[in-house]
């Protein structure tokens, strides 16, 4: 697609388009254009604004959620693309009340300042100690050949895997503390 | 963003249908690079065609004869899990070093080998000399910042680098792109799949309006098992390459039987080393000298930009070293 094409189509908007979907646990229609990400959908639409908006480019992590379960930047993902989809924002990680293991590691072990990236760097934790459970490997894995165990999560392993989260506060080793600490736990 | 309207595919024919007499129509699966291009202004697709939904093109499957296939809708943190995937290791690590967690969870293989370069005079806006963004406009990275561009195979038309890690990987595999279009189906061979820039440098790969990816599927190879990817960058996790290698050899005791290397962040495509290849049969993998030189046959043709000419010598070292590396697991 060549940026040469006609500039007088954006002023043609196409129809709203209706999408059920499942957020935190509830079931919602909601009506959107086709080029609303997941991102402005939740913020705007279903006033969630725990997730946060920051490069809005798929450079920071500030917008992770999860779709059925798996990470994923909410600003790079279409509101229109998730029919049937069951997404998890910050919002919905603790239960009746009581924070998510990872949440509490994070005021226990002071991992964040200014508090912008953190719930993208607690949706994305505690998905990715899901990951090593599931015995994925990481490209800090010397050995790409072998099940990767959880108890073969360093700290080394924690930064590669979380690299996709950025903390300009860089409140790192008290992150990477923290999810150590809640998938020691776990 | 720039408004388009969005459809679902059921069948791979209608989708190829669609796309074959629609310009203005554009694929989307991850969506992780598209998004970024519309967001940037470098793509304007009035219609996008939601393809995740087409049945039999998300699996891995090792095939009977050896051959490894891999679903064009396959996101890559599934293939990279995969345990016939991990066999190659220079195929999981250079889905590891992609991108993030979250990304390779959304990315998917098709989509991959299509991304489009980083080169920052294409992504960061309108006014900008580009030939590929703008076709005749000049290309503000040729005599502008070019440390993260090409030495190899680079015309005055473009100079940017072709961004992918897997793209690298799968060069050196010899891997076939299986495409779908108004004539049926063919099998690209990856080494002709990526084009150079020449004076069309619009276009990265030779797929025409109309084409589906439907699958990538690698031959079987002695070499795929003592392999690896290095990446080397500006920061350690997180970041396009500026230089990286795929290694993959075969061996009796020390002795190389034989190699294969392809280059990332050189060139327009991935990078094989053809020349190399030939000149490390035969040489013995504790020779570090004969490694060296035979690697250097391959950079006669090098052609550094003005800022980038630290690539020619670490390139050959990041060869020398995912070869070594590669040479450990035989």
């Amino acid at each position: 697609m060549s940026s040469r094409t006609n500039p007088l189509a954006a002023l043609v908007e196409p129809e709203p388009v209706s999408v059920d979907l499942t957020v935190n646990g509830k079931r919602l229609r909601i009506a959107v254009e086709p080029r609303t990400t997941l991102l402005d959908a939740l913020r705007e639409m279903v006033s969630l604004t725990g997730t946060k908006k920051s490069c809005d480019r798929g450079e920071c992590g500030a917008c992770t959620v999860h779709v059925n379960g798996r990470r994923v930047l909410s600003c790079m993902t279409l509101a229109a693309m998730q029919e049937g989809k069951r997404i998890t924002t910050i919002e919905g990680l603790q239960e009746q009340g009581r924070l998510h293991p990872l949440q509490a590691a994070f005021m226990e072990h002071d991992g964040l300042q200014c508090g912008f990236c953190t719930s993208g760097q607690i949706m994305s934790g505690v998905a990715m100690i899901e990951e090593a459970k599931a015995g994925w490997p990481s490209a800090a894995t010397a050995d790409v050949t072998r099940p990767f165990a959880p108890a073969e999560l360093s700290k080394a392993e924690i930064r590669e895997r979380m690299s996709g989260n950025l903390c300009r506060c860089a409140c790192y080793p008290n992150i990477v503390d923290a999810i150590a600490d809640a998938a020691g736990r776990g | 963003m720039h408004p388009f309207s969005l459809s679902r595919a059921s069948t791979a024919a209608a989708a190829i249908a669609a796309h074959a007499q629609d310009p203005a129509l554009a694929f989307i699966a991850g969506g992780t690079d598209l998004l970024g291009l519309i967001k940037d202004r470098a793509a304007l697709p009035e219609r996008l065609l939601d393809i995740n939904g087409l049945p039999d093109m998300a699996g891995v499957q090792a095939l009977p004869d050896g051959r490894l296939r891999l679903g064009a809708l396959a996101c890559m943190s599934d293939v990279a899990a995969h345990a016939a995937v991990r066999r190659v290791p220079v195929l999981a690590e250079a889905l590891l070093s992609s991108a993030s967690g979250q990304l390779r969870n959304m990315a998917t293989i098709g989509g991959n080998i299509l991304q489009r370069t980083r080169c920052p005079y294409f992504r960061d806006g309108d006014g900008l000399a580009c030939n590929k963004r703008q076709p005749g406009s000049g290309c503000a990275a040729r005599h502008g910042l070019n440390r993260g561009h090409a030495i190899f195979g680079w015309s005055d038309a473009c100079v940017a680098a072709h961004a992918s890690d897997l793209a690298v990987a799968f060069s050196a595999l010899d891997a076939n792109v299986i495409v779908r279009g108004r004539s049926g189906e063919r099998a690209i061979p990856f080494s002709v799949f990526h084009r150079l820039p020449d004076g069309e440098p619009e276009r990265d790969t030779v797929i025409e309006r109309g084409d589906l990816i439907m699958a990538v599927e690698l031959p079987a190879r002695e070499e795929a098992r003592a392999s690896h990817y290095l990446k080397l960058r500006d920061r350690q996790s997180y970041e396009f390459a500026l230089v990286s290698a795929a290694a993959a050899v075969a061996t009796d005791g020390q002795l190389i039987r034989s190699a294969r290397l392809a280059l990332g962040g050189v060139a327009h495509k991935p990078w094989r080393l053809a020349a190399a290849e030939s000149a490390l049969r035969h040489a013995r993998l504790d020779d570090v000298e004969t490694l060296r030189s035979a690697i250097a046959a391959s950079f006669a043709d090098a052609r550094p930009l003005a800022h980038n000419g630290f690539k020619v010598e670490l390139a050959q070292r990041v060869a020398l070293r995912a070869l070594q590396t590669a040479g450990g697991r035989a």
